[in-house]
């Protein structure tokens, strides 16, 4: 089912956590609500939910406007950050307990109880309880619980946010391909990129409460809507520039500028450390020095000290370090082979949202 | 801690402090064993078995005279009968005192909290005396309680505010902290799954609390069992009408048949550590089951 | 404004609850103590004062200090003592002696008093031999100071043994490989860990002993200016239709109690931060 929320507001005690929030869910996606911590991500979930209410705004479920209802008639599935399991409860009571309290058939509440064991693949564990279960497991039971109902959409918070890194990956491909079985409408949150870029249809980046960016996740990482954004989705590099005929200088290089940019603009650059270049150069006095390697597995992480500047980051593949030679303290050139150019005065001075990227560049080469 | 093994290193230690016969490790443990060990003797072990060897000194036949008299039957039945009751007032009220006070945001909770304990500092004498005070002779509810007939005083419902007293704190001390440790995610989950409140206040709360209230009004009753000094003062103490079993243990030890006080305290203690055995099961039973109560962020 | 899932009670519920409770301290509690207050006071401050200074009552308080002293600092050094060998040495009878320690929770106070005179009273076995060497308990301090310590027995043990158990040995292990000795182990490594729960188990104590009433009754002889504690006065004076006396003794009772709840209060926040820190 659809889910559309507009101008959503939520303060507590007098701090806005969300401000003025829109954005719509089609039937049977899987959207991703991304951000840093405590930008209310998790406040617009559990509105959805009716667990909290809005200051102000509407939030529709197919086509009814539902957020005076209360959270116990909505229908919506939620999955807790930490489970929440009934912990006096087995699995099989857990995960039943939603058609139990609308008074099912005891029967019925079996059948349908055992058919989510084998759908989120615990056969055999319905009479354990919570505690006798790997985080891993407890998530499945938290899932299949919300599930157990057929709510009309699913909402889970940070739905990995407890089980350790190793599971997380599992659990990951598992959400997703569960989602395409059961198809009913999800909505998560994550503060993990990498989690929202791989297993969503579409991500909403939310930050200080607001929406700033809605889109695939390809275009989120092609195209950031604005500096957070392609800050928070891994351009780690931030140079400060200047237009000049036609590039942009950035002190220790100049790169090609993007189209309509006017002379004397000033800029600033962000760009991934895996679009950075690293290549031995010339053994000037105050030309950039590698300060630092480090193993990643399959990249490696150079560090490039400027004289005077921030540092810049650098992942290049094991066998172009290899190859070129390069070693800690040895004199480099640099160039970015992708970035995206901000306007720098509006960065500095207006919320994220209303800074617009100036221009995107994709080449193979520039330098010095 | 102080067992034996001082390495090679124990003489180049940091400052000692001066108490180098102690600190002989051959000397201080059994030192300290006994210590403790002597102190439990003395002041428990020799005076529980004093009073056991007391009430059955003459035999079990003594033993059953001494407590089938109809003085001793009256005032364990009375007393047995009171102490339930109290229980299990103190229980209710004091569940949803606990409850009140930990999740409720009602005016005055930590006047309320600091209140909580004060029957354990309050001499059960002043206790009684405070009972005296209000429900008595000059006390404001004489007027009415007059009109309408109800002795409280030296009666059923004086005992009852008695052992009310002293049990006060016992439910609300042991229910709170299982209040306080209820994952507000798993309320909510209930609510999400469609339950509604007293739904939820049964499958999901209830089973959180339960041993809690169970504990509570366990130590409840083994504390009204052996009320004292309250019901000295307010009971009125009639034999086979309001005297309490410790206060006829009182008046057997005052008229010189300490074996028949022991026969009826023996029934007094051995009913109280089968309580204080069992609520001692459900608070570790609540504390082993007892979950993180971290909630999401938001 | 929907009520969200968190409120579990819904206004009536929670209008309900919070005046059930409001009923219950005032029935129970609140009313009662005012009420003595209010007729301490009708006496006039005069009267009161006098009751309070009479060499009886003064005697009683005097008494009742004593007792208290006396019972903490027994019960701090011993109790600890106990409670390390409870949690960190193994013996035969160990989980026995463990049990036991719960029995004065178990014995009412008359019956405590019973035990002592049982035990220490003329045709008790260690009352005669005392009598025989010369030694008075019964109906005089020793017997009274007995009964305390034995009402106040667990307090201490059972605050201060769940924290020995919790911290673990290893701040204690690791002082002995720098070459601490057992003293200075247990006066800078035991006792700091456990100094919080000690003092909530002293304050314990001391409230407990402050008002014991049934035991010493029982093992004092109640005899004014003599063995009289402060409770029993109250007793007392009750029992003598001295309510002026009775009262004004309770308010001071009364007030070192709710002095007592204060700090126990207030210890309980501090060690609770404190030992949350440190765990």
């Amino acid at each position: 089912m659809r889910i559309e929320v507009r101008n959503l507001c939520k303060a507590f005690s007098g701090v806005a956590v969300v401000r003025d929030v829109s954005f719509a869910v089609a039937e049977g996606q899987l959207v991703a609500l991304l951000g840093p911590s405590g930008g209310g991500k998790s406040t617009i979930l559990r509105i959805v939910s009716g667990l909290e209410d809005p200051d102000s705004g509407e939030v529709w479920l197919g086509g009814s406007r539902v957020d005076r209802v209360p959270a116990r008639e909505r229908g919506v599935g939620f999955v807790f950050q930490h489970y929440a399991l009934f912990p006096h409860m087995t699995v099989r009571e857990n995960i039943g307990f939603g058609l139990r309290v609308r008074k099912h058939d005891p029967a019925a509440v079996a059948a349908r109880a055992e058919e989510m064991i084998r759908l989120v693949g615990l056969h055999g564990l319905g009479e354990r309880y919570p505690h006798e279960l790997s985080g891993g497991q407890r998530q499945r039971v938290a899932l299949a619980r919300a599930l157990c109902p057929a709510p009309k959409v699913l909402l889970l918070d940070e739905p990995f946010g407890a089980v350790d890194a190793k599971i997380r990956g599992e659990l990951r491909a598992w959400l997703r391909k569960l989602h395409d079985e059961v198809g009913v409408t999800s909505v998560f949150v994550t503060h993990d990129q990498e989690e929202a870029l791989e297993i969503a249809d579409r991500v909403v980046i939310v930050h200080d409460g607001r929406v700033e960016q809605d889109g695939s996740p390809e275009e989120i990482w092609r195209a950031p809507a604005n500096a957070f954004v392609a800050e928070f989705v891994g351009a780690g590099n931030r140079f400060a520039g200047q237009v000049r005929q036609g590039k942009i200088d950035l002190g220790f290089l100049s790169v090609p500028a993007p189209e309509g940019v006017a002379e004397g603009e000033n800029l600033v650059l962000l760009c991934r450390p895996t679009e950075v270049f690293v290549d031995a150069g010339p053994a000037l006095p105050d030309a950039p020095r590698i300060a630092r390697i480090a193993f990643l597995g399959t990249t490696m992480k150079v560090e490039v000290e400027i004289p005077g500047r921030d540092a810049v980051v650098a992942e290049i593949p094991p066998s172009a370090l290899r190859d070129k030679n390069l070693a800690v303290g040895m004199p480099v050139r640099l160039c970015l082979s992708a970035y995206q150019a901000f306007g720098r005065d509006s960065l500095a001075t207006q919320p994220a949202t209303s800074v617009t990227p100036v221009g995107t560049w994709f080449m193979d080469g520039g330098g010095i | 801690m102080v067992t034996d093994a001082s390495g090679p290193g124990a003489g180049a230690g940091p400052r000692r402090l001066p108490f180098g016969l102690l600190d002989s490790p051959r000397l201080h443990r059994p030192a300290l064993r006994s210590l403790g060990l002597g102190y439990l003797i003395v002041l428990v072990v020799l005076p529980t078995a004093a009073l056991g060897y007391s009430s059955l000194a003459d035999g079990p036949g003594a033993f059953w005279r001494h407590v089938t008299r109809p003085e001793a039957l009256a005032a364990l039945r009375l007393t047995f009968g009171m102490a339930l009751l109290a229980a299990l007032l103190s229980a209710v009220l004091g569940t949803v005192a606990a409850f009140a006070i930990t999740r409720l945001r009602i005016p005055g909770r930590a006047l309320l909290e600091a209140l909580v304990d004060l029957p354990i500092a309050i001499p059960t004498a002043v206790g009684g005396l405070m009972i005296f005070a209000f429900w008595g002779p000059h006390g404001p509810a004489r007027g009415p309680l007059d009109a309408l007939g109800i002795e409280v005083l030296y009666a059923k419902p004086a005992i009852l505010l008695a052992l009310l007293f002293v049990c006060f704190p016992f439910t609300i001390r042991a229910v709170q902290p299982l209040v306080e440790g209820i994952d507000l995610a798993q309320e909510e989950a209930a609510a999400t799954l469609g339950a509604s409140r007293p739904q939820t206040m049964r499958w999901i709360v209830w089973p959180s609390i339960a041993p809690g209230v169970a504990a509570g009004s366990m130590l409840s009753f083994a504390r009204a069992l052996g009320e004292f000094g309250t019901v000295a003062i307010v009971a009125g103490n009639l034999p086979m009408k309001t005297q309490m079993a410790s206060v006829y243990v009182y008046a057997e030890v005052e008229s010189g048949r300490p074996r028949s006080a022991a026969a009826v305290s023996l029934v007094l203690v051995a009913a109280s550590v089968i309580l204080i055995l069992a609520s001692d099961r459900y608070v570790r039973r609540a504390g082993g089951g007892r979950r993180r109560a971290a909630g999401g962020g938001r | 404004m929907i009520v969200t899932a968190r409120d579990i009670l819904g206004r009536r519920g929670r209008a309900a609850a919070a005046s059930a409770t409001y009923l219950y301290f005032l029935v129970v509690l609140a009313l009662p103590i005012g009420w003595l207050f209010l007729e301490a006071f009708g006496f006039g401050p005069g009267t009161l004062l006098a009751k309070i200074g009479s060499p009886e009552a003064l005697h009683a308080f005097r008494l009742t200090g004593l007792v208290t002293a006396i019972a903490v600092v027994v019960n701090a050094v011993f109790g600890t003592a106990l409670a390390i060998v409870l949690v960190r040495h193994r013996f035969p009878g160990r989980a026995l002696a463990n049990a036991l320690v719960d029995v004065p929770f178990a014995v009412s106070a008359v019956v405590a008093g019973l035990m002592m005179v049982l035990l220490y009273g003329p045709d008790g076995v260690l009352g005669a031999f005392l009598d025989s060497s010369g030694v008075r308990v019964l109906f005089a301090l020793p017997g009274i100071v007995l009964a305390t310590l034995f009402v106040t027995f667990p307090f201490v043990v059972r605050e201060v043994a769940p924290v020995l158990r919790q911290a673990g040995t290893e701040a204690e292990e690791a002082a002995r490989t720098l070459g601490a000795r057992p003293m200075t182990i247990l006066f800078r490594i035991t006792l700091p860990t456990i100094r919080w729960a000690l003092g909530y188990g002293v304050l314990l104590t001391a409230a407990r002993s402050l008002g014991e009433f049934g035991a010493v009754l029982l093992v004092s002889g109640n005899i004014l200016g003599r063995t009289q504690t402060a409770p029993l006065y109250v007793y007392q004076a009750y029992t003598d239709f001295d309510l002026a006396a009775a009262y004004a003794v309770s308010i001071v009772l009364i007030a070192v109690a709710l002095a007592m709840v204060v700090v126990l209060e207030i210890w309980k926040l501090r060690r609770r931060r404190i030992e949350r820190v440190r765990v």
